[in-house]
């Protein structure tokens, strides 16, 4: 498990630059991007089960889903951030994508502690020190629990047409 | 206790008689806008849509703006797969490349109606508050299901107010003002919430709220919204076509998370430094900087009122050696009357450089991308680093009357001196 920590703002052209929108849109096409213009290694050391730490304001500007597709096709468990952006907060539950805010366990992230979720706590372990994850409405639980929207809708669709 | 503007279109919506911030709410919108993202979109659903068909032909908008016309073979294959899906599912409202950015398209055609919910697949959807609509933007994921259900979950934000004293002078705009705003608040300053535009708004032209409205993303907003009033009428009865709209407007005990006021008789032209929008500073604190582009238009400010202003400032003389001035119209309809009316003919005897009606530069896609060291003044609505071409180039945001005085001089220049 490794940590990757940034800073305020990420902004989606850092998450993921806009001279690929339109050509990229397949997790396999957006994976070798993520990050590209702030920190060229991300792509080529991000593992499955690693975490993201930030800032405020975490995914702001565009909507632009391929970065929070991205992170949940590498199967990264969670991005911890003091605060996220209105949209991608949204992009990642229709992804699946686990995101905690959490301004303590931002602050208390030292390089090389470790972190780890404890689902049946509800709680996340950053270095010594835990922290409580703020609980999600029951309806976006239920979305993200169905590894996001589409597999949601369909869900939904099945049960209300039958077919 | 009285509602604000999000709680009473969301109650309507949603068929409540009570709702309180947080809540989440399941609503049909009224419009769904998609752009050249809508082929990723359509191939989210592709067995889906086979399965169940979408869910009605008038709901979605789909214009083809973000990269026109085609910029390769990959995007020239989606914009066919776009025409393809438009025409087998009878799409009624598509725009094809040239007839302009989609945001503009959904004004004047008369789409974005007060009253109205509208979510698009792009973080600018927000500028219909400008209309009295609760319009904000969403990802492509979500488009894909509103294809099929029409229906989607919203929270019930809580709203900041923003209370407008006087008139702005004549080289100050919409523009200078929502930069300030942003400066003050911060890009996240308005995260998760609605605004409200109050006060002596008779002083903003239809043009100057669009603007507003547009930006208001760029404080983190869900909905950035002015009230209906006689400007958005005439601005509506401009649209030569019947329409059907119900204003919605916050009570006066309406409660508020925050209040802010601003006086527009003080403003200062105001530009966004690199390579945040909130890294706000006045013109003169910046001026004197040596720029290589100047961009005018987009969705922004990319409107024949726009395009007026910076004709004031370059009528009859020429651009700067060394710097490329771009005119980017918002749409067709704006390239008609700015050639009709003479300012476009304008702006390129100054020098400028005529794109097709899209998006183009602003987003980094093709036509006016910036090499390393370079630096552009621009009325679009974002400087993030790399967005234009190059990771180390520098991106000023101003309005059109600051981006054509530095187009004039070379370096940035407060529209006050020249004017």
């Amino acid at each position: 498990m490794a940590v990757f920590k940034y800073g305020d703002d990420i902004n989606t052209d850092l998450l993921f630059p806009g001279r690929y929108t339109y050509t990229c849109s397949k997790a396999e096409e957006i994976i070798p991007h993520l990050l590209e213009d702030l920190d060229s290694d991300f792509a080529k050391k991000v593992k499955k089960d690693d975490f993201i730490i930030a800032g405020e304001n975490f995914g702001c500007g565009s909507s632009r889903e391929q970065p929070a597709l991205g992170f949940k096709a590498i199967g990264i468990e969670a991005i911890i951030a003091k605060s996220f952006a209105r949209i991608f907060f949204r992009a990642s539950i229709n992804q699946g994508l686990l995101l905690i805010e959490c301004r303590e366990a931002v602050d208390s992230y030292k390089e090389g502690d470790g972190v780890e979720i404890l689902p049946e706590k509800g709680e996340i372990k950053v270095g010594n020190n835990f922290f409580k994850i703020p609980p999600l409405n029951a309806e976006l639980l239920k979305i993200r629990d169905s590894g996001g929207l589409i597999n949601y809708a369909r869900k939904k669709l099945l049960e209300q047409r039958g077919i | 206790m009285g509602f604000t503007f999000a709680e009473k279109i969301l109650m309507e919506k949603a068929g409540l008689k009570e709702i309180e911030c947080g809540q989440i709410v399941f609503v049909n919108i009224d419009h769904l806008l998609t752009h050249d993202n809508t082929s990723a979109i359509v191939s989210k659903v592709e067995e889906d849509l086979k399965k169940y068909g979408i869910i009605s032909k008038s709901m979605p908008i789909i214009a083809i703006d973000h990269t026109v016309p085609a910029v390769d073979e990959k995007t020239a294959s989606g914009h066919k797969k776009i025409r393809e899906f438009v025409e087998k599912y009878e799409i009624e409202n598509f725009f094809d490349v040239g007839e302009g950015v989609c945001h503009q398209l959904v004004v004047e055609k008369g789409f974005a109606l007060p009253g109205k919910l509208i979510l698009g697949s792009d973080s600018h959807t927000c500028m219909y508050g400008a209309l009295n609509c609760f319009a904000t933007g969403i990802d492509r994921t979500e488009a894909a299901v509103l294809l099929l259900t029409g229906e989607t979950w919203l929270k019930v934000p809580s709203t900041i107010k923003i209370e407008l004293k006087g008139k702005l002078n004549d080289y100050v705009t919409g523009k200078d003002l929502v930069l300030k705003i942003i400066g003050e608040i911060g890009a996240d300053g308005a995260n998760y919430r609605a605004v409200e535009y109050h006060g002596n708004i008779e002083n903003l032209s239809i043009d100057d709220r669009f603007t507003i409205a547009n930006m208001g993303i760029e404080m983190g907003a869900k909905i950035a919204v002015f009230p209906f009033d006689k400007i958005t009428k005439e601005f509506l009865d401009s649209i030569k076509k019947p329409l059907l709209y119900k204003p919605i407007w916050a009570d006066n005990d309406a409660v508020y998370e925050r209040v802010l006021s601003y006086n527009l008789d003080k403003l200062e032209p105001m530009i966004a430094r690199p390579h945040t929008v909130d890294n706000c500073a006045t013109v003169k604190e910046v001026k004197g900087k040596i720029i290589n582009q100047a961009l005018l238009g987009t969705c922004t400010n990319g409107r024949v009122y726009d395009f007026k202003l910076a004709a004031k400032i370059l009528k009859g003389k020429k651009i700067a050696k060394n710097v490329r001035l771009l005119i980017l119209p918002a749409s067709r309809n704006v390239l008609k009357k700015g050639l009709e009316n003479g300012t476009i003919q304008s702006l390129i005897d100054s020098g400028g450089i005529l794109l097709p009606p899209g998006c183009g530069p602003c987003l980094g896609a093709h036509q006016g991308l910036l090499a390393e060291g370079e630096v552009c003044v621009s009325t679009s609505n974002r400087n993030f680093k790399g967005r234009m071409g190059s990771k180390n180039a520098e991106i000023y945001l101003a309005s059109p009357l600051t981006v054509a005085a530095s187009a004039l001089t070379g370096k940035i220049t407060d529209p006050g001196e020249v004017m």
